[in-house]
């Protein structure tokens, strides 16, 4: 556990990181800083959205998952598998065949996340109908709820306090096994997650207090070791039927698409995806600027979750795909029968329960404090070149000018001001230099041809 | 702490930009989010009046612990009846203006709505003062 109890699924390699900016300037909460040469993240600012790990010239990022054996901890293993997975094959893979895999992998059941759209969409138009604060916000991305909290906390009570479907489901699946005789102990459901926000959703939830999975998996982790195996039947053309699954309506095929929420729900409804763009939007949401808007669909990725950061495939062949294979389900009920005699058990157990708000933009708790804070930075940045240019290991001369005031690093990380300082004979050059090496490390300006676009990259040694 | 913004009349794309700078200076002086919601949609409301009716306005914000200050003067044409402007529904702005999702007569009202209290000044030809007050103590 990170020290302000927020779990996070993202961690830096410190081997392979070599510390350049990538990650840091796109860090929509600018959750990121150098030093000794590796990025590190500060728990309480960073969202778990991934931008980060997408940027990353060497990969150096990577997701906590939980070890594939530790599903066999348990009797009953069951995989929760979004359609985003089946949406990155091939169209020749059929999904029996996806899903017979992962029987063999070694899960005993297989079920479908969006097994529950059609229900929370119930749940969803008959709550927004009841809130008067207007537009009604999705919750169903978790990096969105923890951006929503830490940067927008006056919007807090337009989110939807509804589970999204891997929780509903998750919940549904482990009553519908219990129900049939299963041990509550031996049932251990896992998701095969596309992003790392909801791993952290997972491992520590934002409004409920336990969540109802076991364990999660990463996608691509999953969907290689699916795909090898489909490649090797196909090789030996030894093709087995497979399991078939419940059929999903199309809108529940389409649910973690883009526009599938927002397409769903009464009057005008928006859906916007992309970080940068929710932050945007919700900028200007915040000042009553937005009016006549009855519901917000926001996902933290491009193209939402066919997007994430897990998912291997291309996010526009996965949405075209799940398009396609929705087109083929019309006609199929929204609210699958099984769910139909579990309407009152679901109703009672749909609620995420209290989203507080964990604010970070405040310099200080004291407001006196926090304009004498204030009035430093503004002071800091009279001298600070404005060039933005995080040589200093911040994103920005303004976050550089609020580390200073938090005591989290000095003026002279500045490469500008140690210029003038030198100038002034108030630095000499070897200090400097060990300035700089605090913030990028040992050596880090010393020649090398292995780096990525040098001399040697790549190169075989003769 | 005082801070002042311009605002250019006319220019409705950028209406919402002085809010939105205020709003992020509240934010780092830990005004409650609620206080924070109301001033700015008041400050909002104001600077959009400024943008849709005057030539060209600023904006004061006078911060300390006890209370927020804000001042919105324009030079315009000014309100001739402020109490029928005060009336909710009542507006002077062109066509052009509502079409663009202005103008529908809500602005002054809201500013009431949303401020502690609310000073208006006006002289035909030549401009108007609105000041705001939010206590925060």
């Amino acid at each position: 556990m990170v020290e302000s109890g927020f779990y996070h699924a993202l961690k830096v390699d410190g081997d392979k990181c070599f510390g350049c900016t990538h990650c840091m300037n796109v860090c929509p909460t600018a959750a990121i800083r150098i030093r000794d040469g590796v990025a590190t993240i500060r728990p309480d600012w960073c969202v778990d959205c991934g931008e980060c790990m997408r940027a990353c010239p060497v990969d150096a990022f990577y997701v906590e998952q939980d070890d594939f054996d530790k599903i066999f901890q348990y009797k009953c293993r069951v995989a929760l598998v979004p359609a985003v997975l089946i949406g990155q094959f091939p169209e020749k893979v059929t999904e029996a065949e996806i899903f017979s895999v992962m029987r063999e992998l070694g899960f005993t059941h297989v079920f479908q996340t969006e097994h529950t759209a059609g229900i929370i969409s119930r749940s969803m138009v008959e709550t927004a109908r009841e809130m008067e604060d207007k537009p009604v916000i999705s919750s169903f991305c978790p990096a969105i709820v923890r951006l929503i909290q830490i940067k927008f906390p006056s919007l807090l009570d337009q989110v939807m306090r509804i589970k999204p479907p891997i929780d509903a489901s998750a919940v549904y699946f482990r009553k519908r096994l219990e129900d049939e005789g299963i041990h509550p102990d031996d049932i251990g459901i896992f998701y095969i997650t596309p992003c790392a926000a909801k791993i952290a959703a997972v491992k520590s939830p934002v409004g409920e207090e336990q969540s109802p999975i076991d364990g999660v998996i990463n996608m691509q982790f999953i969907y290689n070791k699916i795909y090898k195996r489909i490649k090797s039947r196909h090789e030996t053309s030894s093709i087995s039927p497979g399991e078939m699954l419940p059929l999903l309506s199309p809108g529940s095929i389409k649910y973690s698409l883009t526009g599938g929420e927002a397409s769903r729900m009464e009057g005008r409804c928006l859906a916007i995806d992309e970080i940068h763009n929710v932050i945007e939007f919700l900028e200007k949401l915040e000042h009553d600027e937005i009016e006549g808007v009855d519901f917000l669909e926001l996902r933290a990725c491009d193209q939402s979750c066919a997007g994430g950061v897990l998912v291997g495939g291309n996010r526009f062949l996965t949405t075209e795909r799940l398009n396609k294979r929705a087109g083929r389900f019309e006609g199929v009920a929204d609210i699958p029968g099984d769910i139909k005699a579990y309407t009152h058990f679901m109703s009672n157990n749909l609620d995420i329960g209290l989203l507080e708000p964990r604010s970070m933009m405040a310099l200080d708790e004291d407001m006196g404090e926090a304009m004498r804070k204030m009035q430093q930075v503004r002071h800091l940045m009279c001298f600070l070149p404005g060039i933005d240019c995080a040589a200093c290991g911040a994103p920005n001369c303004q976050s550089l000018a609020e580390d200073i005031v938090r005591r989290e690093a000095q003026l002279s990380a500045c490469v500008f001001i140690q210029r003038m300082m030198e100038k002034h004979s108030k630095l000499s050059g070897e200090h400097a230099l060990k300035i700089i090496e605090k913030i990028w490390g040992k050596n880090r300006l010393d020649k090398d041809c292995k780096k990525k676009g040098a001399a040697d990259e790549a190169n075989i040694e003769e | 702490m005082k801070f002042k913004y311009e605002i250019e009349g006319g220019n409705f794309s950028k209406a919402g930009n002085a809010s939105s700078a205020v709003k992020k200076i509240l934010k780092q002086l830990n005004v409650p989010p609620a206080t924070i919601k109301k001033l700015v949609v008041a400050l909002y409301e104001g600077e959009v009046n400024v943008v849709a009716h005057a030539w060209n306005g600023c904006i004061y914000v006078d911060i300390d612990p006890d209370r927020i200050f804000v001042t919105i003067e324009d030079e315009g044409p000014g309100i001739p009846d402020i109490g029928q402007a005060m009336q909710e529904g009542y507006s002077t702005a062109s066509q052009a203006v509502r079409e663009m999702g202005f103008g529908a007569g809500m602005g002054l009202p809201n500013m009431k709505k949303n401020a502690d209290l609310l000073n208006i000044k006006s002289e035909v030809g030549k401009g108007t003062t609105v000041e705001i007050t939010t206590l925060l103590k």
